[in-house]
């Protein structure tokens, strides 16, 4: 599936959730499912710094197609990674830095891209899209 | 002078907490950050900007010297409400930080050689940390840290062994933002005046609490800023005995500072003024001045009683929660309660308490030395001030069940 496609279901699925506590519980259900990174893999290195939550990020790239592994100690920060995963997760390089992350505001997540969320969400992002641009050349 | 206030009756004197936060009332826990403002500071900063806008001192016209008095009215009203003997030993900084910053500039120019000590605490916010380790770093000085027991508390003997004939100034927290530890203030200072050290309070949590009387405590500094005591934001007081201020070289240059300018010599003005160049935060002075005009209208041993009341009410009631530690449990604490749960992470909490119109502060609290000694990453906190009530702390405790069921 494309970004678009994938992005698309997510947004569906949003739409379902009649209020705030649905929505927190599954993302909160995300972060739990999502597999935790292997301690050895939480290097300093691979630490996106945010404020409050620690995030830690590491990616590779298969023949031009990128897989993450993230993880972080906070379990809403680690469920808002896993959609961050979902969507980039086995797609291009090139389509991960030309996705423009309109999909974050459409299922209503646009408060925690603010900076002051400080849950290290926007440098997450910034990173991702650093791999793939790495990733691209 | 009007009547004092009944000190449950405040609540409603405050706009900002009448705000709907996603759909619930706002409970605002978050006084140790910023407090909010009472409709009357609100107005009187329209006022100003509506009715008296001008540049202060000097000006010849009407409105400069409306605008002048009403700033300078603002600087005896604080002298008045800190027990300062001199009107000229008030002088209007940022805030907090910048108050610190004036004095630790001023020492490093001068009164900090290679081999000087400061004497800080472990439990400091950066603010009175950094100030000092850049002085240390300009002149080859040494900081000193006084280390705080398991409880938060400051280890008398351990800060009085710290003292020495090297130790030129003690900076200290009057009360801990992030534990609420109230330190022993009097005592800090005679064991500092035994060796003839000088004593400078970071004063940012305490007044909101307190009343702080600068004579009575005999501390050569005390700093703090306006917007925690229901006043504006960038707009603080440092205030210092005035044969110190006196010794002190200049902080920045600028107009208002300077008695004569001229290309081969500039003198500069008399205290306040030679503390404060440029154009000042007149509508931050003038409305701190109408902050402290509504503190005046306050008991503080009702403030205390009440305070107090919350702290206990709170703190009883989290406790019963499993998996709750609170992060400072000194005897003499100010109205702040500080907690870890042992599975949930505080930055999940706060942002599910927030959906349910509550805002607390969750993270290192601007104390990372701190957290490093508690061996956490950061802590939720719920700070109170006099306006809130036991009614918001119910919401609290339910809200904060309801989150750790979702979270865990």
């Amino acid at each position: 599936m494309s970004i678009q496609e994938v992005s698309g279901e997510l947004i569906e699925d949003f739409e379902l959730f009649e209020d705030w506590a649905d929505k927190y519980e599954y993302i909160i259900s995300l972060g739990k499912d999502l597999q935790s990174m292997n301690v050895s893999d939480k290097t300093d290195d691979n630490i996106v710094k945010g404020c409050q939550s620690q995030v830690w990020l590491t990616a590779r790239n298969e023949d031009g197609i990128v897989f993450f592994d993230a993880d972080s100690d906070a379990i809403i920060t680690k469920g808002i990674i896993a959609l961050l995963v979902k969507v980039f997760n086995g797609q291009s390089a090139k389509d991960i830095l030309n996705n423009d992350l309109t999909f974050i505001d459409q299922i209503g997540l646009k408060e925690h891209l603010s900076p002051n969320r400080s849950n290290g969400l926007v440098a997450m992002v910034q990173k991702m899209k650093t791999y793939a641009l790495a990733f691209s050349k | 002078m009007s009547a004092t206030k009944n000190i449950l009756d405040t609540h409603k004197d405050f706009p900002t907490l009448k705000r709907i936060i996603n759909g619930k009332p706002l409970v605002y826990f978050d006084n140790g950050a910023t407090a909010q403002k009472p409709q009357l500071v609100i107005d009187r900063i329209n006022d100003y900007y509506q009715n008296e806008n001008a540049n202060i001192h000097r000006g010849v016209h009407t409105l400069s010297q409306d605008a002048t008095s009403a700033y300078e009215e603002a600087r005896r009203k604080i002298q008045v409400l800190i027990n300062a003997p001199l009107e000229e030993e008030v002088i209007f900084t940022k805030g907090t930080t910048d108050g610190i910053n004036l004095i630790a500039n001023g020492f490093s120019r001068g009164f900090l050689n290679s081999g000087d000590e400061i004497v800080i605490s472990e439990m400091e916010h950066h603010s009175n940390i950094v100030p000092w380790q850049m002085a240390c770093e300009y002149t080859g000085a040494v900081l000193k840290v006084a280390p705080i027991n398991d409880e938060g508390e400051l280890i008398f003997e351990a800060f009085e062994a710290l003292l020495s004939t090297k130790t030129k100034l003690v900076a200290i927290t009057h009360i801990s933002n992030t534990l609420g530890t109230i330190n022993p203030a009097k005592d800090i200072v005679r064991a500092a005046h035994a060796k003839g050290i000088p004593v400078l309070f970071d004063g940012a949590q305490s007044v909101q609490h307190m009343a702080v009387d600068v004579q009575d405590l005999d501390c050569e500094f005390y700093v703090f800023g306006g917007h925690k005591m229901f006043g504006p934001t960038g707009i603080g007081v440092l205030y210092g005995k005035k044969e110190w201020l006196d010794k002190l070289p200049p902080y920045q240059g600028g107009g208002d500072m300077i008695k004569t300018v001229s290309f081969e010599k500039t003198t500069y003005n008399d205290l306040p003024h030679k503390f404060e160049a440029g154009t000042p935060n007149i509508a931050g002075g003038i409305g701190l001045g109408a902050a402290v005009d509504y503190l005046n209208r306050i008991d503080w041993k009702e403030v205390h009683i009440h305070e107090q009341g919350l702290l206990k009410y709170a703190t009883d009631q989290i406790l019963q929660i499993e998996g709750i530690k609170i992060i400072g449990t000194a005897k003499n604490k100010a109205g702040v309660l500080s907690f870890v749960h042992d599975k949930a992470h505080h930055y999940d909490i706060g942002t599910i308490l927030d959906q349910l119109g509550i805002a607390i502060r969750t993270g290192h609290h601007c104390t990372e030395p701190l957290m490093h000694r508690c061996k956490i990453t950061g802590t939720a906190r719920a700070s109170f001030a006099f306006y809130n009530t036991k009614e918001e702390i119910d919401v609290f405790i339910a809200a904060l069940k309801r989150a750790l069921k979702m979270l865990l």
